[in-house]
Parts: C-alpha cells; structure tokens; sequence
C-alpha cells in the first residue's frame, strides 16, 4: 500500500513539476507583494530547490502529517481537503447507495424474466443511460430543474451547491433536509451513469450463476425457486459485484469531478480542478494523494467483503 | 405381476427440431437396480434428468413417466417440487460442482431436511451428522462447519449421497455417479449406493458407461444407442448373452467380458449425431449384420426381454 503511494506521489510531483506555471504568480503579479516577500516565500517553502529535494522536502512533511499551505485558499491544505472531503464522501456514500439499491434487483429481476419484456425494456434502458456521458445528464437536469419550478414536498430544487444560503439559521432538521435536497441533482446524474453498468453486470452475474451445477442440483433436491435464488444464487452472484464496489465507490470519489464541477458541488473533484488550474502545488498533491488513499481504502473495503461472503476468501 | 415403481412409456425428448430421445421405454420394480447404459450423447443424462422434471423449458417432452402410478408429465411446477428429493432423488455426475461452495455441508444438509421432514434446528443438526456418518465420512461433528472446498471428490459425493438420501426418496436416480472420481474411490461409492439401497429399500436407476459397473450394482440392464433402446434383461442374461448387435459389441471392446475371442474389437465408426440420425436402424451404419431393411424400418422393440432389432445375435443352445 505505502509503496504505491510513494509511487502515485513520485509521478504526481514529476509531472507537476514538469508543468508550466508556478504557485506563487498570483502573487508575482501583484504590485503591492514586494519581491523580497515573494523570495522569501520561494525560500521557505523551498521553491528554489532542485526537483528532488523539494520532492524529498514535501514528503517528510507529509510522513510528519503536514500537507502544506494552499496559495489559492491561503489556508493550510489539511483544512481545505478536510472541508470538501466530507462533500464528496457523501455524494459518493448517497449515489453508491441508491445504484446499488436499485441496479442489483433490477439486474435479478431482468435475469429472471430473461427475454421477456422486463428484461428487454431494463436492457433499452440501460444502453441509453451507459451511452448518456455524465456532464450531458449533469447539463440536463439542471435545466429541467430550473424549468420545473417548485415540486410538491421538495420544493424547488437547488441546482448547486452544498448548502442553501441562511443555513446557519436552520436547525438541525432543516440543515439536514437543506443538503439532501441539495444533494438530489448530483446524486440522482451519478446514479444514471452507475446504474447501468451495474444492472448489466448483476443481471450477467446472476445467469450465469442459475446456470452453475449446484443450482440444478438443488432443484434435483426440490427447493423452491424463491430459495435458490436468494440461499443458493444471489451469494454467489454477489461474488463480482463485491469486487465492483471497491472500485465503483473509489472511482466515484474521483471520477465524479464532472459532475460536481456542472453542478458546483463543493468536493474533491471540484477542488482538484482549482487546484490543477491554479497550480497549487501542494494542495494538487494533497488531492491526489486522497485519491490513491481512498482508492486503496475502496479496494480494501471490497475485499473485507469477498472475505465475510466467501468462506474460500481468507483474510490473511 | 405387482405395478413397478417407475414405469416409462414412449418417452420422446426433443430440442426444437433435434430428437435426442425417441420412444423410449422401461420400468423399475420396488427395490430394484436398473442400469442404464450408452456412450456420450445417447440421451441418458437427457432421460434422467426428464424423471425430475429437470429438463430446460424449451425441451419437449411427449410420452408418459408413471411414479407408482402417478403420471409425471403433466405436473405442474409445485407438483414437481414435492416430487424431486422427496420421492424421486438425483446424484450428479461431478460432485465438484454439484455443492454450493458458500454453503457450509451442515447447512447443505440442513435445509434438505427442514424442506422434505420439517426438521430445524438442533433436531436437524443431529439428524444431518447422523446421515454424515452414515455415508462413512469421519468426524461427521467437524465436518459439518466445512465448505465444500475443504473437502475431496469422493467425500464431496458422500455429501450429496447423504442429501439424496436425507428426503427418504423412493427411486434414486444416479447419473454417472463415479465418473468424476478416483477408482479406488469409485469402488467404495459403489459398495456405499448399494449398501444404502437395501437398507432403505429404494429402487435406482443407475446411469454409466461402465458395464463393470453395471454388474456390479444393477440387477437389470437397459442398453441406450442413439437416444433409443436397444436391449433390456436381466443383467446377467444380457452380459452374457447379448441379443443385440450393438450390445454384443460394447462387450467385445471391454476387456473381461468376451473371453471367447480373446481380443478386444472396437465397433466400425462413430455415434451418429442428434441432430442428423440415420434412417431405419440407427446403428445399421456400423452393423455387421445390417440387411435392407434396417436402412429403411425402424425395429419395434419386443416385449420382455426387449431387443430392438430385425436380426438379434441368436441364443446359443
């Protein structure tokens, strides 16, 4: 794990380094910031250094748990990643959940009405929403949101943002109800685009279970369908969608920038962008960092799974 | 004569437009081992499959399957449920795959006996190592947390003998239940299928392709060539003495057998395909004794003990 962060760090810093720009132009280009300032900030932060040793600089302040000064938010970078962490953690929590709620029964379902009209209409709309890119769907809802008007029990639905303004004056109910309702249009953009997949891959998963061995022979031992497809089928066609989730959920918290950035949700993939755009060296490392760290963590996650499901699946 | 137990008549099994099984008939008495037998792709699995109304749905099936006197082929699918492991059980060919490699045997055994006797909990915990130690696997008590990984073939098939069994069924069907396994194992399943057989006094249907199988555990023989019947007796008889062509031959190809010509012969050609079966005779193409007429009329099977053919080897005197 730490070998690959190392690695994931190396070629980060490389080609950031490699890269025109410089963290601090901001500053360079305003009268009022003295050059002696700016030098002295080179200094400190070790700007005038060769590559490597402010590489080997950056990594001994982050082993000691320092990630550095963001020059854009000019706030220490821990604090930034921590703010928007908790954005997009939830996104990516909200939106696993309801595509996983929602493809995997769609998946059985179509597997066993195979051929019939639930499969096949599930299946038309499964290519429309594999084939629909995130951003068009992102683009799509915020205009029907802001065509629709206020919808009975929601309301009208805010089309960015994490938090309505006045929400220091809600109580807690409320805050929660202001996020959830602010969290709709980029959750319900990034379920479409996950749902898809996934039913594709449960309703595959599942057939070829029904097809194994053991479910004839414990039809032989007359079970009832209902049985053998939750006892003995869905554990076993759970098996590659375990592995899926790791990914899936890894893959949202990095790969939802587009969505967050269309629908200005305030996470990491947004933050990434600002920071890449600006060059905010350190901030840059930092975000990419957590995507290899909640990469792992994702992966991690799905394996402790195949464990708990699997009983030929040791942790070790 | 009293009713047999299983009685098939006329049974046709076909896939669209490709008859694997034509008109086949046969019958097994209570507590009587019926061995059936023919090479790969004869229709035999096809047919067992079929008694538990195992069949994918696109399969067509004509004919009559009586199960003491009840007629199987019109049952619907929760008639069928209460058919199979409770009266009509199955033990598959490869025990490898026929366990859920998730389910602990415990569990495996457990929920066959909660199903068909009502059992639960620590009454068919007790009920299940019972049938573990009946089928001879050592330190049933352990073995009930093992998975099926955990496990070799050969206890693996003790595993699915003793679900089999734990239905009480009344005909076990066992299709090609040695196959997958090690001979030294293979015997021990063999004495294993035949020592429960009596004790429970079921009757069996034994599938193989192994006629020294076949006279180890099988009191009558059916002989399969090309999805029909060739020959039916008592396996003695038809060991000995077989009437038909085919059956004559499969016996001069395994040693043992035919000590009279002392060298082993094989039969002239190839099975013929399902989906493109010869006219008249279906084995007629690697008949020694083929006239006319077996190009052109399909042998009416006679009654017992039956023999499809126009020109049966003759009775030594």
């Amino acid at each position: 794990m730490f070998p690959m962060l190392l690695g994931v760090s190396l070629i980060a810093f490389l080609l950031l380094s490699l890269s025109p720009g410089d963290p601090l132009a901001a500053q360079r280009g305003n009268p009022q910031v003295p050059d002696e300032l700016i030098r002295r900030i080179e200094a400190q932060y070790g700007f005038d250094r060769p590559v490597p040793e402010q590489y080997v600089r950056w990594l001994s302040r982050v082993v000691r748990g320092d990630l550095g000064y963001s020059f854009k938010f000019k706030r220490p970078v821990a604090d930034v990643i921590g703010e928007r962490l908790g954005a997009t953690l939830l996104l990516a929590l909200f939106s696993t959940l309801l595509t996983w709620l929602l493809a995997v029964p769609l998946g059985v379902w179509a597997a066993l009405r195979r051929g019939q009209w639930p499969d096949k209409s599930i299946s038309v709309l499964s290519f429309v929403g594999m084939s629909l890119p995130s951003f068009f769907l992102a683009l799509l809802f915020l205009y029907a949101a802001t065509v629709a008007g206020p919808l009975p029990l929601i309301g009208r639905i805010p089309i960015g943002g994490l938090v309505s303004p006045g929400f220091d004056r809600l109580d807690l109910v409320g805050r929660v109800l202001d996020i959830a309702r602010h969290l709709l249009l980029p959750g319900v953009v990034l379920t479409i685009g996950g749902l898809a997949g996934l039913q594709r891959i449960s309703r595959g998963s599942t057939l070829e279970t029904l097809s194994q061995p053991y479910i004839l022979a414990a039809r032989a031992r007359g079970l009832s369908e209902s049985r053998i497809l939750w006892r003995h089928a869905f554990r076993n066609a759970a098996n590659p969608l375990i592995t899926l989730l790791g990914f899936e959920f890894s893959a949202l918290l990095s790969g939802a920038a587009f969505t967050e950035i269309i629908t200005s949700w305030p996470g990491m993939g947004l933050l990434a962008l600002e920071a890449v755009r600006s060059k905010d060296q350190f901030l840059v490392m930092a975000t990419v960092l957590m995507g290899s760290l909640l990469l792992m963590v994702g992966n991690l996650l799905s394996d402790l799974l195949h464990a708990w499901n699997d009983p030929r699946v040791k942790v070790s | 004569m009293t009713q047999p137990l299983l009685s098939v008549r006329d049974l046709s099994i076909r896939f669209g437009s490709t008859e694997v099984v034509d008109r086949l008939s046969f019958s097994i008495a209570r507590g009587e081992t019926l061995g059936l037998v023919g090479e790969s792709g004869c229709g035999k699995s096809v047919s067992s499959l079929s008694l538990l109304g195992l069949l994918p749905r696109q399969a067509e099936v004509t004919g009559s399957i009586r199960l003491d006197g009840q007629e199987l082929t019109s049952l619907g699918q929760d008639a069928w449920r209460r058919v199979r492991g409770r009266r009509i059980a199955m033990v598959f060919q490869d025990p490898m795959t026929a366990l859920n490699p998730l389910l602990s045997v415990g569990r495996h055994l457990e929920e066959v006996l909660g199903v068909h006797q009502g059992i639960r909990g620590e009454a068919a915990r007790s009920e299940a190592i019972g049938w573990l130690d009946r089928v001879g696997i050592p330190d049933p008590s352990r073995r009930m947390a093992s998975h099926p990984h955990e496990l070799s073939g050969g206890m693996r098939q003790r595993v699915l003998i003793a679900m089999a069994l734990a239905g009480k069924p009344d005909l076990l069907v066992a299709d090609e239940p040695t196959t997958a396994l090690d001979v030294t194992i293979q015997a021990q399943i063999l004495d294993l299928l035949a020592n429960l057989r009596r004790e429970l006094s079921m009757s069996m249907l034994f599938i193989t392709h192994d006629l020294g199988v076949v006279e180890q555990v099988a009191d009558r023989l059916a002989v399969l060539y090309a999805g029909r019947l060739a020959e039916d007796g008592p396996v003695e008889q038809v060991l000995a003495q077989p009437r038909h062509p085919y059956t004559e031959g499969l016996l001069g190809s395994v040693p043992g057998f035919r000590p009279r010509s002392g060298r082993l012969r094989s039969i002239p050609g190839q099975v013929p395909s399902a989906t493109a079966w010869p006219q008249g005779c279906r084995f007629h193409p690697r008949c020694e004794r083929a006239q006319g007429i077996c190009r052109t009329d399909t042998p009416v099977p006679t009654p017992a003990p039956t023999i499809a053919c126009h020109f049966p080897v003759e009775e030594a005197t």
